[in-house]
């Protein structure tokens, strides 16, 4: 455990230092950030006075340089738009985009388990067949076009929701939660099921297709052999091996959804993460792009580390496998 | 939960009585939020909408573009380097420091100070103390644009700026990247304080009790400014009821508000002109008056104003806006394709050329499609465009490197006044003087160059205006520049907002007199 453990580490700091090289490489192209800092009457002379100042004239190397040195320290940097520290900027956002993952993850697993298992089992009836036909639409429809028409819908002709932000939000510590007041829970409802919109049908379909895959087995056709409740065979002994696969997946398809929060919070103005990234983009903040990069990609590693030991977990063939 | 829930409930029931009885709240969305609030660390917009909100300036644009006194009861020309601005008596800070002379001159020394304020206020003196009213505002040489200018004085509370902080930085210092005193902390004189600030999130402005202008019919007594940047959120946010007012308005969205009953949109004639420079250092032909002449010929902008803009917009011959007083009556948009083609034929490019043409696609209305129809139409007088547009981010270093033939731009005069589209847009390009530096299309005429620097020192208007008129004139004659359009200003809100009243050219609403019925 501890060699994984070390192993997975190390991996991780790799993964990281190449992003940063990544990050840092593609900060030269996302536009000039005195462009967002000055006005556009600002004589060139004062432009590259300051430019001098700020180290952007220096070579990315040498830059990549000064940003590793401070790296190590814990200081990524100072966002040039928020003028504070880019992780404590990081940090701040994290909880809203977190929250909005995690209701959407509540969604997908409430929704695809049940609804998996039972298109498996009576893969004819007409529910089942809704549910296929409807998952290739819901896959097929981007986010943001699902996100808008809920937005159309919901808010303006029956003005039932509330069509942006975060709404009332309570601080615990250092963490804004919306998930402690009705506002707040209104106001996730639109965003977590735009999120949800592209894993839900994704999930129903792999969960099954896995049962159904697992039903035909050896050793199910022995439990029905041997007479054992109905129940019993599905939940317990297909159930558990379909999910192997599926925790597989869903440890990917994390990092996707990260992706797409990107999408639901820009078209709700969800104040976490991926607005933050997308509007850090469009103002040229390069060191709270590179610092976003880097915190998605330990996230990224951590969860796939996660994902590697619920594995184990639920399969012992794995862990093994592992001790040999 | 539950218990939670239980605990929680009674909070929530008082905050939503709370949110009956404040009754003039004002949810305003914009694009974004004030970057600083520090109204000397960005010229911006936002900035200036900010300054506006929570500083007062001594004089300010109407609706009708001229100019009014705030914190200057009145003022008077002494000379021709000298105005003497009479102050308010009695206005207070929030702080509750009362404004004197001593703000105004403190507030001018700063604005010189800072990088994006001082080429305003280069040709400024420091200003001269009279008694603790009046003050004399004083420039290097005869400025005619001098009133103009002061409408870019906020005063700041020049007490509660100065000293040191607990960091032991000194209060009064610019940042532009990190920490700063003023960049957190104002003290202004406008009827709204700051409260509470989430950088990105929102902005809380309450309004200050001991505001000076009693006189104002305004009655909004909170705003809660979020930035929403997405344009169709921002329009559904309005629709839905979720908030009263935005700005700006997207173009696309204008007729779905018009029609909705709940909302409103109020548009007027802006002073934006768009335009698009011809490089003549790139591309041979384009030295050729001629065929300058046969572009500008050539591109229907009438139609671009009328089709495209669905009529938002005022299709334009010349820099200046009706009511500058360069505005020039004689110079009509022209649009005649025969013409342009029998001007290539003079020219001796009947077979017309290939020619390069960059564009914005997020910086001005409808900016992508405009450039798309300008191409096409001069592919009508033979002359194919390889157009290419790209984000606002992009853009405006691929402009400055002039990686184009034929580039957009859109101006609006800081000062609005004609010279200043001069300056930047159409004098020489100069690195040492810094004239000519949105000058990509390099026309260069010294008539022209030596009439922009004349005006800027004459003070008596008839003269000022007879010059400025001359300018345009040649510009329009020699085909400088293809002016298209001033794209009109928009707003919207509910139905109960009086917005017509507070909005002016400068496209700064000014909330502090909106009337909520």
């Amino acid at each position: 455990m501890i060699a994984f453990m070390i192993r997975r580490i190390t991996q991780a700091l790799i993964v990281i230092i190449i992003i940063s090289i990544i990050g840092f490489a593609i900060k030269q192209s996302v536009g000039d950030p005195l462009r967002e800092l000055m006005g556009i009457s600002v004589s060139m002379e004062e432009r590259e006075e300051f430019r001098e100042k700020l180290g952007l004239n220096d070579p990315w190397y040498v830059q990549y340089g000064r940003f590793l040195g401070n790296a190590v320290k814990g200081d990524l940097g100072t966002s040039m738009f928020y003028k504070r520290p880019a992780t404590e900027v990081i940090l701040e956002k994290a909880p809203a985009t977190l929250e909005l993952v995690f209701v959407s993850s509540l969604i997908i697993i409430f929704l695809s388990v049940p609804l998996g298992i039972f298109s498996a089992i009576k893969p004819n009836s007409l529910l089942s067949r809704l549910l296929m036909g409807g998952s290739i639409v819901g896959v097929s429809i981007p986010v943001f076009l699902t996100a808008i028409m809920m937005v159309y819908v919901f808010s303006i002709k029956l003005g039932w929701l509330p069509s942006y932000g975060r709404g009332e939000v309570v601080m615990i510590g250092g963490w804004g939660t919306g998930l402690l007041t009705v506002d707040g829970w209104k106001h996730i409802i639109m965003p977590s099921i735009a999120l949800s919109s592209i894993m839900l049908p994704l999930f129903i379909r792999l969960i099954r297709s896995e049962m159904m895959e697992v039903l035909e087995s050896e050793y199910i056709k022995y439990a029905w052999a041997k007479g054992i409740n109905k129940k019993r065979v599905w939940f317990v002994h297909a159930f558990k091996n379909t999910l192997l696969p599926v925790i597989t997946v869903g440890g990917v398809q994390l990092g996707v959804t990260i992706a797409f929060t990107i999408l639901t919070e820009t078209v709700f103005q969800w104040q976490g993460l991926g607005f933050m990234f997308m509007e850090a983009v469009e103002r040229s903040d390069a060191p709270l792009l590179v610092a976003y990069l880097m915190f998605v990609g330990i996230v990224m590693v951590g969860v796939n580390t996660i994902v590697d030991m619920i594995y184990g977990l639920v399969n012992p063939t794995v862990r093994i496998a592992g001790v040999k | 939960m539950q218990k939670l829930f239980t605990r929680l409930f009674p909070i929530l029931l008082v905050l939503l009585l709370a949110g009956f009885v404040q009754a003039k709240t004002m949810k305003l969305a914009m694009d974004a939020d004030p970057v600083s609030l520090d109204p000397h660390m960005q010229l911006s917009g936002g900035m200036l909408q900010y300054s506006h909100m929570v500083f007062d300036p001594l004089v300010r644009w109407t609706k009708e573009t001229s100019i009014e006194g705030r914190l200057a009861e009145k003022w008077e020309r002494k000379d021709e380097k000298t105005v003497r601005f009479f102050l308010k008596k009695g206005v207070k800070f929030h702080s509750g420091n009362e404004l004197t002379a001593a703000d105004v001159i403190w507030t001018v020394k700063r604005l010189k100070d800072s990088v994006d304020f001082k080429g305003i206020f280069e040709q400024f003196e420091i200003p001269v103390q009279v008694d603790k009213y009046t003050v004399d505002i004083i420039t290097k040489v005869p400025y005619p644009l001098l009133i103009n200018t002061a409408t870019y004085i906020f005063p700041m509370d020049s007490q509660f700026y100065s000293g040191t902080d607990a960091k032991g930085t000194d209060k009064g210092v610019i940042n532009k990247t990190g920490y700063s005193f003023a960049n957190d902390n104002a003290s202004g004189t406008g009827k709204y304080t700051v409260v509470e600030r989430q950088q990105g999130v929102k902005v809380v402005f309450k309004e200050f009790k001991g505001y000076w202008d009693e006189a104002s019919p305004g009655n909004v007594e909170e705003i809660v400014l979020t930035p929403i940047k997405n344009d169709a959120t921002r329009v559904a946010a309005l629709l839905s009821g979720d908030v009263d007012f935005i700005m700006p308005v997207p173009p696309q969205d204008m007729d779905r508000i018009e029609k909705a009953s709940n909302v409103k949109l109020v548009t007027m004639s802006g002073t934006r002109i768009i335009t698009l420079q011809l490089n003549q250092q790139r591309v041979e032909a384009f030295k050729n008056e001629k065929v300058r002449q046969a572009i500008v010929y050539a591109i229907n902008n009438a139609g671009i104003a009328k089709k495209l803009m669905k009529g938002r917009a005022t299709v334009g011959g010349q820099n200046s806006p009706n009511g500058y007083l360069g505005y020039n009556a004689d110079l009509t948009p022209r649009y005649d394709l025969k013409k342009a083609k029998q001007l290539m034929k003079d020219a001796g490019y009947e077979k017309g050329f290939e020619i390069s043409m960059i564009a914005p696609n997020n910086r001005y209305v409808n900016d992508e499609k405009i450039a798309e129809a300008a191409a096409s139409m001069l592919g009508k007088i033979g002359i194919k465009v390889n157009l290419k547009t790209m984000p606002k981010a992009q853009y405006w270093d691929k402009f400055d490197e002039q990686v184009a033939d034929v580039q957009m731009i859109g101006w609006h005069s800081d000062t609005e006044d004609t010279g200043n589209f001069f300056e930047f847009l159409l004098m020489c390009p100069n690195k040492e003087t810094g004239y000519g530096q949105y000058n990509s299309g390099h026309y260069c005429n010294a008539e022209v160059d030596a009439l922009t620097l004349a005006v800027q020192s004459e003070t008596d208007d008839v003269k000022r205006t007879a010059m400025l008129k001359k300018m345009e004139k040649i510009a329009y004659d020699e085909a400088a520049f293809v002016p298209l359009h001033w794209q009109d200003l928009s707003w919207a809100g509910k139905t109960n907002l009086q917005i017509a009243p507070i909005v002016n050219v400068m496209n700064f609403p000014y909330f502090g007199d909106l009337v909520i019925e």
